[in-house]
């Protein structure tokens, strides 16, 4: 009941709203932080009461809600969504804080802001295959009107690439939906659309697998966005208002890669398996691609966009690097660039308040004028590059690890990422604070007040917390992890004969390779030795 | 066959929606006569009617109960349809009476003609004979028609009659041909009859019956308006009164498609592999064009058209799968699809002028900071056309869909889903109108109680059937 509070209370918060006057804008503003900031503290007391040395779901509540289908109201969270969960009641909340100075239709700001912030939220609590999609579709019509009404010139334009593109991938994932209902239906005799049942009991042919991978692909691939699905990301940030692109990189994108831990993955395992070098091929494409494009953009925002592009290449290469360093870097790299991109996103916003342009050549010279905006600009650049000691480094280099032990290559590609990204954030960061303060009306630009202060410090924090110790955050998914690479790894498909090979696995492996064993596909012993090898690592916090 | 009538076979409880319904049209004209101007009393008449003719409908127990030889079915497809039609037949009414003062129109026997009306399509929705298919389809019509025109001084609403009247005779046409067709190769009108006798492999592959198949199939299509038997559609819509418009788009279609469902899923499902290919291609083409065609409009009446050409192609999605979900599915389709058809009517009407005024999707820019709330429901309609959760529409969609991929359809919900991509669009367009760009003109908006009144009904119906649809489910799928 709790999770179902905390869930709602945003929604609550939006429907008190609508009684509200709206001329009175400082309550109508003053009414949705406070709703935001009890939210954020009462998903911190889920954090604190979160007990990470298990894997199973936590806060769990399953109510029957369409009985004749066998759809039930069922939502809980474990490691792998409590963070994100987490992160999305307090990027709402800085949000709400960033959009103070919204100019028109103060009250339907802000009651699109807290729906969207409850559509997020069901996102990742949903434990219903129906439920989740419900809710994976529900958020994007506040967010649609967040960008078309409170964004840039081509708004509309954006608003509406940003719908169709996540729609029709949606769609496709319905199909897919319908099909494994039915499909559990004929083979356990079970009507039911449960994550977790489906997740235990679904067992499809290999070429079926792979056409329903492919449908859960596109709709999460859309949303990361990978390349080449990735157009409608730099439209919908350029044009969305600050707090919009910030809840767009924080949280939305993050729904993605969400959903190929929650679905893809163990639903799929050996379509995954089957995946991995196109996934992989494509997040490096998109790590470059990225990069390169953010290197040569004229405007601020554009250029995080793309950069954005290329981050969540490394999320999508660890999570397919399929090993517990892979997942857990693409975890923490999840929340890093929901903490590093948003921060950026927010500092664009504050020039852009200032100056209505966020061109890099109006700028140059900020630094002597703008001392505490340089530093703050500073800290979120540097962690979005992966400097040691902040958190960027910390994902990163996990999921660069992870990626190492299946293919040296793709690490080795990946890493110029790194590079590329030194590249486009030190020459952004030299044009825009350093050279000579040459335009005039730069000259009297004030520097952070004390809200803008307060939307970003918090994130400045959190970078440097993880970057420091980011125990608590590892140990969070630490379980959930390593029973997830246990149900994706490929020995679970392995025949049975082969099965001597690899003694340490064997008792934990034999229950699922009876099940899949007659689905299986033969392996080389090359390929073998190095799975095994993989298998053989214990996860990185139980060092 | 029996060549006469069995008395015993007459069973008059079964009846007693039709006759309820008859009695209280009879008498709303007779009250016509004397009345006067005062049309309230026709009203309240016409809406006790539709109430006791739901209750009536109840009276039969148990059901499936048969009756006149087996032509007549109490069961619970009928019933439910029943239902449908009586709150859509109410909902039309009550949208009426606001719109019938402003533009003007004085008739009384606007009201009876809509009780008529709904007789037909309780007869069409519970027959089981080809005969009483043919009565109900003549009765529906001919109201139509009428109420088509009932604006006689206006042009639009004089073209809208005598096309849809000249294309509809046609189409009738072709039913009864195919109805002849039918009976001449199977030897009889009864459904169960024909689906026994169909049953038998070398009866399947007379040329007679396929070519009778083909045009009921024709005379069917015509009258859910699918493509490519839709042309008069767009015209008719925009042309009838928009409660007519609004009343045409949810009742006869769904009595149409009850009958559809009833021809080609009880008595021809033997033969399913002759009819399915040629029902998907409707199915699709009228997705397509529906959609395609919505896109391109910039009178929101037109629009609604072409958008339910297109869900009249999702509905026969729910044919084609023939079983028992699909049944189920069109019931709930139907249903959440009135609420949601009168409320973006009875918007439609609030915003529109004296002479049909004001249609154009663009009067409705910057609606949402001058009416919020209006806008607000008027999204939530749009969307739940769409088929967006949480409104009924998401759900009435995913049981469509969901009876279609039961019976292996995947290919043909792909394209469904693709084609609700596109639908996106342009419900979204009027969205962008409303909330996107600034007002062009003063918006003088009367909100008429009634009208008001329908579009809450329609909200409060479309969300709740969108986040509780359980028991309506329950029900539906009995």
């Amino acid at each position: 009941m709790f999770l179902t509070f905390i869930t709602f209370l945003p929604l609550a918060g939006a429907l008190f709203l609508v009684f509200m006057p709206k001329e009175s804008v400082a309550a109508i503003k003053q009414t949705a932080l406070a709703v935001a900031v009890a939210d954020f503290l009462l998903s911190l007391l889920l954090w604190t009461n979160f007990d990470n040395t298990t894997h199973k779901m936590q806060f769990e509540l399953n109510v029957p809600w369409i009985e004749a289908w066998g759809i039930n109201y069922h939502i809980g969270l474990d490691g792998i969504s409590l963070l994100l969960y987490v992160m999305t009641t307090f990027l709402t909340m800085i949000c709400v804080l960033a959009s103070w100075d919204i100019n028109k239709h103060m009250r339907e700001y802000m009651i699109a802001m807290l729906t969207l912030s409850t559509g997020m939220l069901g996102v990742f609590i949903s434990l219903d295959l129906f439920m989740f999609y419900v809710f994976w579709e529900f958020q994007l019509v506040p967010m649609y009107l967040i960008v078309g009404v409170w964004g840039g010139p081509r708004r509309i334009y954006a608003s509406i690439k940003f719908f169709l593109f996540t729609a029709v991938g949606s769609l496709l994932m319905l199909v897919a939906i319908l099909w494994i209902y039915f499909y559990i239906q004929e083979t356990t005799g079970v009507a039911t659309a449960d994550i977790l049942y489906i997740t235990e009991h679904l067992d499809a042919p290999l070429g079926t697998q792979k056409w329903l991978w492919m449908a859960f692909f596109l709709a999460f691939a859309i949303k990361v966005p990978m390349f080449p699905f990735h157009t409608w990301l730099p439209d919908a940030h350029v044009e969305a208002p600050t707090a919009g692109s910030v809840i767009l990189a924080g949280v939305l994108l993050k729904m993605g890669t969400y959903g190929f831990l929650r679905f893809n993955l163990p639903f799929f395992p050996q379509a995954s398996y089957e995946f991995v070098p196109m996934v992989a091929w494509l997040a490096i494409i998109g790590i470059i691609y990225g990069a390169l494009v953010a290197m040569v953009q004229e405007d601020l925002k554009k250029l995080v966009a793309y950069s954005s592009v290329s981050h969540l290449g490394f999320v999508m290469l660890g999570i397919f690097a399929l090993n517990p360093y892979g997942i857990q870097g693409a975890l923490i790299q999840n929340i890093n660039h929901g903490i590093s991109t948003g921060a950026l996103f927010l500092l664009v916003g504050v020039v852009y308040d200032r100056r209505h342009t966020r061109l890099i050549s109006e700028f140059g010279g900020l630094a002597k004028i703008m001392p505490k905006y340089t530093i703050c600009f500073m800290i979120a650049a540097l962690s979005s590059i992966g400097l040691p000691g902040m958190n960027g480094f910390i994902g990163e280099f996990l999921v660069l690890l992870g990626i190492f032990q299946v293919n040296g290559l793709w690490a080795a590609c990946a890493t110029s990422g790194v590079i590329l990204a030194a590249c486009y954030i030190l020459w952004m960061f030299q044009r825009v604070m350093f050279l000579e303060l040459k335009n005039p009306k730069n000259a009297d630009l004030k520097d952070m007040n004390t809200r803008e202060m307060l939307t970003v410090v918090p994130l400045l924090i959190l970078i440097f917390w993880i970057g420091l110790y980011p125990k608590p955050f590892m140990d969070t998914f630490d379980a959930s992890v390593t029973h997830l690479v246990s149900k994706v790894s490929p020995d679970n498909f392995r025949p049975k004969k082969e099965h001597h090979d690899n003694d340490h696995n064997d008792k934990h492996n034999d229950k699922q390779n009876e099940k899949h064993g007659e689905h299986a596909r033969l392996i080389t012993p090359t390929e073998m030795a190095s799975l095994n090898h993989r298998l053989q690592m214990p996860a990185l916090t139980k060092e | 066959m029996e060549p006469i009538l069995a008395p015993e076979s007459i069973d008059l409880i079964a009846l007693a929606p039709v006759i309820v319904l008859s009695v209280f049209a009879m008498m709303v004209l007779i009250v016509d006569l004397f009345g006067g101007r005062n049309k309230t009393l026709l009203v309240f008449i016409s809406l006790v009617g539709l109430l006791m003719t739901a209750i009536s409908a109840f009276a039969k127990n148990p059901i499936p109960a048969y009756s006149f030889n087996d032509s007549y079915i109490v069961d619970h497809l009928s019933l439910f349809f029943i239902c449908i039609f009586t709150i859509s037949s109410a909902l039309a009414i009550l949208l009426s009476v606001e719109y019938n003062e402003r533009e003007g129109i004085r008739a009384g026997e606007y009201y009876a003609l809509i009780l008529f009306c709904t007789v037909g399509m309780i007869l069409l929705a519970s027959s089981t004979d080809m005969i009483m298919i043919f009565l109900g389809i003549e009765i529906v019509s001919i109201c139509l028609y009428v109420l088509a025109g009932i604006r006689r001084g206006n042009l639009a609403s004089n073209e809208a009659a005598l096309k849809y009247f000249l294309l509809g005779a046609f189409a009738t046409g072709f039913l009864l041909y195919g109805m002849t067709l039918v009976y001449g190769s199977t030897g009889s009108t009864n459904l169960f009859e024909i689906a026994d006798f169909v049953k038998n492999p070398e009866a399947q592959s007379n040329p007679l019956l396929l070519m009778g198949l083909v045009l009921l199939i024709i005379g069917f299509g015509f009258k859910v308006a699918s493509v490519p038997f839709h042309m008069w559609a767009p015209d008719v819509y925009q042309g009838a009164p928009t409660p007519v418009t609004a009343f045409m788009a949810v009742g006869p279609k769904a009595a149409a498609f009850a009958a559809f469902f009833r021809v080609f899923a009880e008595a021809f499902p033997e033969m399913a592999p002759s009819w399915e290919v040629l029902l998907s291609s409707i199915a699709v083409l009228s997705m397509f064009f529906g959609n395609l065609g919505a896109i391109m409009q910039t009178n929101i009446k037109r629009m609604l058209a072409f958008s339910s050409i297109s869900h009249a192609g999702y509905i026969l999605m729910a044919v084609i799968a023939k079983n028992s979900l699909g049944a189920s599915s069109l019931l709930f389709y139907m249903l959440a699809y009135a609420f949601t058809t009168f409320g973006i009517f009875g918007i439609v009407i609030l915003l529109g002028r004296k002479g049909e005024e004001n249609l154009e999707i663009e009067n409705y820019s910057g609606l949402a900071y001058k009416h919020p709330i209006i806008a607000l429901s008027m999204t939530v309609f749009l969307l739940s056309l769409a088929g967006l959760p949480p409104f009924a529409g998401f759900i009435a969609k995913f049981y469509i869909f969901s009876a279609a991929v039961q019976e292996g359809l995947i290919t043909l919900v792909i394209i469904a889903v693709l084609n609700s991509a596109i639908s996106f669009y342009y419900y979204l367009k009027v969205v962008v109108f409303m909330y996107m760009k600034e007002p062009e003109a003063e918006f003088r908006i009367s909100l008429t109680p009634l009208t008001l009144f329908v579009v809450f009904v329609g909200v409060i119906a479309t969300v709740s059937l969108g986040i509780f649809p359980g028991s309506i489910i329950a029900l539906a799928s009995h």
